[in-house]
């Protein structure tokens, strides 16, 4: 088997290269703090919330985690389309990602907030903290922090996860190298590049959100140990 | 029925099947893969234990996707002309392996070390050690994640679409693509899916909670 490897498509499809980094990396950042916010939120309504609310959240939450994302991608995109409501791939990709991975850290959350000591709740209510306070201010933290590792997995992992957006012609990194290999012949070299382009970025993703840990949970910051 | 003919109900059904098929093969790969890693991940060697580490950091940082095209072009560069199934096939292999390995070294590291030392007390060699006392041990630790992977193994059997692999999620798409009726193609395809996967994970979550009740 004699095969050249050819990696000069690397000079010419640079800037495309960069464009795509570029959008997985933002579809990436626009949907953490949503997809994090939902997911708080659903595990509230589990934990707390009347029986209604709960039945809604289980469903939700057992509904996604059951079923594949491209396929709520396809549901939601072409859905959409019927719908006449004009939508481009970006901010669809982005919806259904924070609708994903919301309920992946729905569970993750609950678990956070169920790790909590009573003793914990149970001061927060002899300080008279309101519920919703010692909620806010007391459990909430606690079980961020708790479940912090968990948390930074699942959004490296849901990073992974944009690269199936090319499906609806959004042109992130993986859609970026389909083009370029469609042109270029040169399939094994494109994709050999773009996966060290995941890992990397992979790496730096968590190493960044590990440093976002560093700077907002200041009692870890102080004695240097996991909560 | 729903506005859409027999037929292709049944094509979507047939996808379905194909779905198992490559779910099979992922997860039959993945064992066959994935054991050696736990064993490597595990050993005394630190030079097994860094090489193992590092495949298995290797495939969890690239999206399944671009492992599928990685595999489908770098088989035919040989000259091969590939069947999709056998780099879907390949590629479900990796990472499942990559994964079941490392879910597999949490099983055998927690095993309480005791248990080693006993055997050990017992004169057993350190083969002997492991296969009579540590794995049956690591087994019962490892039903419920192992089954809980699998609805893992048969979701992403769908990114099989990008080497247009026949599959239930490839099916879906060619049939909302001639009938144009998303809402019920996907809901279908999205409710066998879950036809799938819920009784798996139902069954972890139980396995999990029998063996905390020990």
């Amino acid at each position: 088997m004699s095969y050249e490897f050819d990696f000069s498509f690397l000079d010419e499809y640079l800037p495309d290269l960069w464009h795509g980094i570029w959008l997985t990396l933002g579809m990436t950042t626009a949907s953490i703090l949503p997809g994090f916010a939902l997911g708080t939120l659903c595990a509230v309504g589990r934990l707390y919330g009347p029986p209604w609310v709960r039945r809604a959240v289980v469903i939700y939450v057992e509904g996604i985690r059951n079923t594949p994302l491209i396929i709520q991608v396809f549901w939601l995109f072409f859905g959409l389309a019927v719908l006449q409501v004009r939508i481009g791939p970006f901010p669809a990709a982005v919806i259904a990602l924070v609708i994903n991975v919301g309920a992946y850290t729905a569970e993750i959350m609950r678990a956070g907030f169920m790790s909590i000591p009573k003793g914990q709740i149970e001061a927060a209510s002899c300080l008279a903290l309101k519920p919703s306070q010692a909620l806010w201010s007391v459990q909430l933290p606690q079980a961020v922090e708790r479940v912090y590792p968990a948390l930074v997995s699942q959004f490296v992992l849901m990073m992974l996860a944009t690269s199936i957006m090319s499906q609806i012609s959004a042109e992130e990194l993986t859609g970026v190298a389909y083009m370029i290999q469609s042109f270029t012949f040169r399939g094994f070299e494109v994709y050999l590049v773009i996966a060290v382009i995941y890992l990397v970025m992979a790496s730096l993703l968590r190493l960044t959100l590990l440093g976002v840990a560093q700077v907002s949970f200041p009692r870890r910051r102080r004695l240097g140990t996991p909560l | 029925m729903l506005g859409l003919t027999i037929e292709q109900i049944a094509y979507l059904f047939r996808g379905a099947g194909w779905t198992i098929v490559l779910s099979l093969l992922g997860f039959v790969g993945g064992t066959l893969l994935g054991l050696p890693i736990a064993l490597a991940r595990s050993a005394h060697s630190k030079l097994a234990r860094a090489l193992s580490g590092a495949l298995v950091q290797l495939v969890q940082g690239i999206p399944l996707p671009v492992i599928m095209f990685v595999v489908y072009f770098g088989i035919s560069i040989g000259g091969f002309d590939v069947p999709a199934l056998v780099a879907a096939g390949v590629a479900m292999t990796l990472y499942a392996g990559a994964y079941l390995g490392e879910i597999w070294k949490g099983c055998i590291l927690a095993v309480p070390r005791t248990q080693w030392e006993a055997g050990e007390c017992l004169a057993l060699t350190s083969t002997q050690r492991f296969i009579f006392v540590i794995l049956p041990q690591a087994l019962r630790i490892a039903v419920p994640p192992t089954v809980g992977f699998l609805v893992q193994i048969v979701k992403n059997t769908s990114y099989s679409v990008v080497i247009n692999f026949f599959d239930l999620t490839y099916s879906a798409k060619v049939i909302n693509n001639s009938t144009f009726k998303p809402f019920t193609v996907f809901t279908i395809a999205a409710l066998i899916y879950f036809a799938i996967c819920f009784p798996m994970s139902l069954l972890a979550s139980r396995f999990e909670r029998r063996l905390h009740r020990g």
